[in-house]
């Protein structure tokens, strides 16, 4: 009985390191190989150089113009996210405080989350054709802001809410507002937190290809203008491996080292500001 | 970095020099931050109406059922069946839980509840890394190595297959999933007070038997939540997904045959439906089914989860 009991334990221990090894080891596979398979395509003028005409059918260049399409996408979708999403965030926790009304803005906050990437596109295509504009980076921008507004309110929302009421209460106490008090008081208090949420956005927003398929168009150069199509990482490779050029498909692999090269950057960033940003926090 | 003080002082500088009243800046920021909150709440309701109305040119022309039922896909005649896509949708996104399911399950389990702090921050950082894998990377590694591994698994086996299947697609979707499913499943699992764990140990039980019939019976309605989350995330997954299953418009009869999936059928031809009214219309259609699919699994998966916190306050 003793026996069969511990022979349980063992087996159940056995199958959960084993499942816990699959999933580590799925990550260190993917990126592995991919590592492993970019390395040797991995140029300096990948980064240096724009794609030239022919270069999705092996011709010479790089993607710079991808880099700094996505650099701009995302700065700006990022900083508008931000500013819409800030206040927002605010309001649940510091005006409507534990409502039904506040509870149904989460609820529908957590739809628009789970909403799939491409149902984003979509709805920013149909727009845009309403509208009779073409896609451009304006529109990648529209498109990636709706997406990552979700991201980056629940965020907010999720790091305001371990606030102790006790701040709060110091602050109404001193004769602060409720305004004086989320912008100056709680504001500041999650600073890391908020950090880390515009960071996890950014990734989030940097490394979707589907939304932004149908809306930001493509273009070889770097966009000089709001109404220019711009290239993305993402889609730079999606596009490279849909070639039947084996010189093409061999830079999508390098063109993916340096996406997760840059997701890896940003990672690393949230761990190290997390740090810089708590000198606000009262403890 | 900086900016974000830079702005934070400035909106400080603002409250504070400005000419208003302190009350009347609170009340007009209020109803400014009330508005705001509204817009984006009814985005979703917007989103719905949007694609809606998009969609009703091509509902004029059928009823629902048989859209949803028939299997003819010929644009250029205008019959548009979606049957095919909706059951590789179905397929991929089933095989794909079917896979993660207990993978994640025994996962949050060891790093919960046996783990030591170290493995659990380390494999926790590890999972964390995996979320923020972008799809089109899962893809192009599921092209490289899950598509021959199937085309050989499939020659073994006697079945002809290309490699690019259902099989493919669950597989790469699978490890998509993985993160979602288990970061949540071990929150739920940690939210069991140590307290119900040590009267067990008390009994006599041993650790897994404190797992099986405590921690894991008190916590079953959060990981139900958690595999709905986790399957209404895998439904909509668009490019990793497109990139290995084929995308061949027929009913798939079995793992080895390519499927094509709803979001995929978007992807791949918003770009032809310009010219074609009734094509544009039921593209649209495919991602309102989409986007009504992951609400119910949303709202569902949210309820029991706020239900459960209620419960443990």
């Amino acid at each position: 009985m003793k026996n069969k009991r511990r022979l349980e334990e063992f087996l159940v221990t056995v199958l959960m390191r084993l499942a816990t090894f699959i999933v580590v080891g799925s990550l260190l596979i993917v990126l592995g190989i991919v590592v492993a398979k970019g390395i040797p395509a991995l140029t300096l003028s990948m980064i240096t150089q724009s794609s030239s005409g022919g270069f999705y059918m092996g011709g010479g260049g790089g993607i710079l113009n991808a880099i700094v399409g996505s650099m701009y996408l995302v700065a700006a979708s990022i900083t508008l996210a931000f500013l819409i999403g800030l206040p927002v965030a605010l309001y649940l926790n510091e005006y409507a405080g534990r409502s039904k009304m506040a509870d149904f803005v989460r609820l529908c906050l957590d739809v628009l989350y789970g909403v799939p990437s491409i149902v984003y596109g979509a709805f920013a295509f149909t727009l845009m054709l309403l509208i009779g504009a073409r896609a451009s980076l304006l529109w990648g921008i529209i498109t990636v802001t709706l997406l990552v507004i979700p991201i980056m309110i629940r965020g907010i929302d999720e790091v305001i809410r371990t606030v102790p009421s006790r701040v709060r209460e110091a602050s109404y106490s001193l004769g602060a507002t409720r305004l004086e008090t989320a912008f100056k008081v709680i504001t500041r208090q999650v600073l890391p937190g908020i950090v880390t949420t515009v960071l996890l956005a950014l990734g989030r927003g940097i490394g979707d290809a589907a939304s932004v398929l149908l809306t930001a168009g493509y273009s070889d150069s770097i966009p000089t203008s709001l109404n220019s199509p711009v290239a993305t990482l993402p889609l730079a490779i999606f596009f490279q491996l849909g070639t039947p050029y084996p010189q093409a498909q061999e830079r999508a692999y390098a063109s993916a080292i340096i996406l997760l090269g840059l997701i890896v950057m940003l990672s690393v960033a949230t761990r190290v500001s997390t740090g810089r940003f708590s000198k606000f926090v009262i403890k | 970095m900086c900016d974000l003080t830079k702005f934070l002082s400035a909106i400080h500088h603002v409250l504070s020099e400005g000419v208003m009243n302190r009350q009347v800046r609170n009340a007009l920021a209020s109803g400014v931050m009330r508005s705001i909150t509204v817009l984006v709440t009814m985005f979703i309701f917007v989103m719905i109406l949007v694609l809606f109305i998009k969609s009703a040119p091509l509902l004029a022309t059928k009823s629902i059922a048989e859209l949803l039922f028939s299997s003819s896909w010929h644009p250029s005649v205008d019959q548009f069946g979606f049957y095919p896509f909706i059951i590789g949708t179905l397929a991929v996104t089933s095989l794909a839980m079917l896979i993660a399911l207990p993978i994640c399950f025994l996962t949050a389990i060891y790093v919960a509840e046996y783990a030591t702090g170290r493995i659990r921050g380390l494999v926790n950082s590890m999972i964390d890394l995996l979320a923020g894998v972008p799809s089109v990377v899962i893809g192009m590694w599921g092209v490289i190595t899950i598509v021959p591994l199937v085309r050989m698994v499939g020659e073994f086996v006697g079945a002809t297959t290309t490699g690019y299947s259902i099989l493919a697609g669950g597989i790469v979707l699978a490890i998509m999933v993985f993160p979602s499913i288990i970061s949540v499943s071990q929150e739920v699992l940690r939210a069991v007070p140590a307290s119900m764990r040590e009267a067990s140990f008390a009994l006599g039980a041993t650790k897994w038997e404190t797992v099986k019939y405590v921690v894991v019976r008190k916590s079953l309605a959060g990981i139900v939540a958690a595999m709905i989350l986790g399957f209404s995330r895998a439904f909509g997954e668009t490019i990793a997904v497109l990139m290995v299953v084929g995308n061949v418009a027929r009913v798939p009869s079995s793992l080895f045959d390519p499927g094509y999936p709803l979001p995929a059928l978007i992807a791949n031809n918003y770009e032809n439906v310009m010219s074609m009214p009734l094509y544009s219309s039921a593209l649209l259609f495919a991602a309102l089914i989409l986007l009504l699919v992951v609400a119910t699994f949303t709202v569902l998966g949210r309820i029991v989860l706020i239900r459960l916190r209620r419960r443990s306050i």
